[in-house]
């Protein structure tokens, strides 16, 4: 049976008249990483207070780890962890003194927090400048302390708000594989808000995008691409007769076969076994130099959804 | 709890130390301080300022200032530097929060008077040494001690509740210096009053009972600062110092 880290239903927040959360309905599975994209001000950082308990919804309800967001919100906080929009570190004081603070926060013992201390600066190569104020720090440097005591309390949750921001390609790979083995090795349940694609696309099993407060896509990135658009089919090649097209258009699973120039672009009802549309056209005589298996990629997703959106609020103005 | 306040203390006052660190970030001001309360008065004075009643307000005005100097950080400067919302997201609860705040600045402004107290004794006692040692009249010192308390209380309530909705550590010291004027401004004005009013004044403080007055200064502290500590308590919402955070 699955079971859920976070169900929320019909949540909604309002400040004044303005709808920043609404009507959100999801379930993120326990273990796994949802992604949660949006353009700015869609309502993803109110989404994650909401879930925290840090405001009070105007609607609906969330139960995030077992708890009701409202009534146990303490419980909530208490095995959650949080790298919010921005990094929370304390700059005078330095990166070990900010471990040890959180460390204490969450009642660690005095000995394991040193471990835990050596063992997570160590790891993200840290240790070393332990003892200077982070004040001193490069962003990316920052991001990744942050990171640790987000971590350091090992929470059953984790809320990640762009946590890759302002880290260098190699260090946000590496955190990428630091996050994919926590949810791998430790079963923590991941919520992340981004607006780079490419890491929700490898790190989230599910994906929701919000627009304007209103949750306007959810699911897997698969069915996400397959929402979107209907896969495609080019075919690169000589000799296309016209009866070959109008015999490829004549199959159900195809929608529509155009050619221009040696070039015929399929588009299919939904994603299917392509190798007999190819050897159909093989065999009337089409000489096929390439076949390319096109899909909408979650950018192309993502950007219709917020667009489409864009004019449909420009159309109401 | 008294643990999770303990922890929000250990931050509170290792953040202050750094802060004062170094003479530019205000160590020099407090060496000053300390240089005219435990120096310099107690030498112009001799060891009449043991005694005098005076000796007593000097003491309890200063951890106001003291304590006014840094509070204004305590919520406004977290929200400033965008630490709050960390912070409250983690599983201490408001009170814990709420009352770390207040004993750091309480401890901060209150030692320093302390340590600026014990500097003074010495001072009186090296300056006026006659074979024994001096000290304040049991219950001078015991009014010293719980007046300059009771206001480095009375300035962490205001200043937590000023910087709890203030928008910046700077907004939150304008209002707090105005507290200052509004409270200390008429002590400053009174040698300004005409000659014969002072002569009034003073012959009435003659027949007047000190202990007494200690006494009920010392009940009415203690009551406006339970109040002020009950007001934050209420005031105290994780939801609005988000939503004050949404710069």
């Amino acid at each position: 049976m699955t079971t859920y880290a976070i169900k929320t239903e019909n949540l909604g927040r309002d400040f004044g008249t303005l709808r920043a959360v609404d009507d959100l309905s999801i379930d993120v599975p326990t273990g796994s990483v949802f992604g949660f994209l949006g353009p700015n001000g869609a309502g993803k950082t109110t989404t994650i207070r909401l879930l925290l308990g840090l405001l009070e919804p105007t609607q609906g309800r969330a139960q995030v780890v077992g708890f009701d967001a409202v009534r146990q919100a303490d419980e909530i906080r208490t095995r959650s962890g949080a790298l919010l929009e921005h990094n929370g570190l304390y700059e005078r004081l330095s990166a070990e003194n900010n471990l040890e603070f959180y460390g204490r926060v969450w009642r660690i013992p005095a000995s394991e927090r040193q471990a835990r201390i050596r063992e997570l600066l160590t790891n993200l190569e840290l240790w070393e400048r332990r003892k200077e104020p982070v004040a001193n720090w490069s962003r990316g440097m920052k991001q990744k302390l942050a990171m640790a005591r987000a971590l350091f309390h090992r929470p059953t949750l984790l809320f990640l708000d762009e946590p890759t921001a302002g880290l260098d390609p190699s260090a946000a790979a590496k955190l990428r594989d630091d996050l994919e083995k926590l949810v791998e090795i430790e079963g923590v349940t991941v919520f992340l808000n981004t607006h780079n694609l490419a890491e929700a696309e490898r790190l989230c099993q599910q994906i929701g995008i919000i627009r304007g407060g209103k949750l306007v896509a959810n699911g897997s990135p698969n069915q996400l691409r397959a929402q979107a658009g209907n896969p495609q089919l080019d075919i690169i090649g000589k000799d296309f007769s016209s009866d070959a097209i109008q015999d490829l258009r004549s199959r159900p699973e195809v929608l529509s076969a155009e050619l221009h120039n040696n070039h015929l672009t399929v588009q299919l009802r939904e994603a299917v076994e392509t190798a007999p549309l190819v050897s159909m056209l093989v065999q009337s005589g089409v000489q096929v130099e390439e076949v390319i298996k096109a899909q909408s990629s979650l950018e192309e997703v993502f950007l219709s959804l917020v667009n489409e959106g864009e004019q449909y609020t420009e159309g109401e103005s | 709890m008294i643990a999770d306040t303990i922890t929000v203390m250990w931050k509170e006052i290792r953040e202050l130390s750094l802060q004062r660190s170094g003479l530019r970030g205000g160590r020099a001001g407090l060496l000053v301080l300390i240089a005219v309360f435990g120096i310099l008065l107690p030498l112009q004075s001799g060891r009449d300022w043991l005694i005098a009643p005076t000796t007593i307000l000097m003491w309890a005005w200063l951890p106001f200032i003291l304590v006014n100097s840094v509070v204004a950080d305590s919520f406004a400067g977290e929200r400033e530097r965008h630490t709050l919302e960390t912070l409250l997201a983690s599983r201490l609860s408001d009170r814990a929060i709420l009352i770390g705040k207040i004993c750091s600045a309480i401890a901060y402004g209150w030692g320093i008077t302390l340590i600026g107290i014990v500097v003074a004794l010495v001072t009186i006692n090296v300056s006026n040494w006659a074979g024994e040692l001096l000290f304040f009249p049991p219950l001078n010192g015991a009014a010293i001690l719980l007046l300059s308390f009771l206001v480095a209380w009375l300035a962490a309530g205001l200043g937590v509740l000023v910087s709890l909705r203030a928008a910046s550590v700077r907004q939150a010291q304008q209002t707090l210096s105005l507290a200052f004027l509004f409270l200390f401004v008429p002590l400053l004005l009174l040698p300004l009053l005409p000659v014969s009013l002072q002569l009034t004044v003073t012959n009435a403080l003659q027949g007047v009972n000190y202990q007494m007055i200690g006494v009920i200064v010392a009940a009415v502290l203690m009551v406006i600062d339970l109040v002020l500590l009950g007001i934050a308590l209420r005031r105290f919402n994780r939801a609005s110092l988000i939503l004050g955070n949404q710069s």
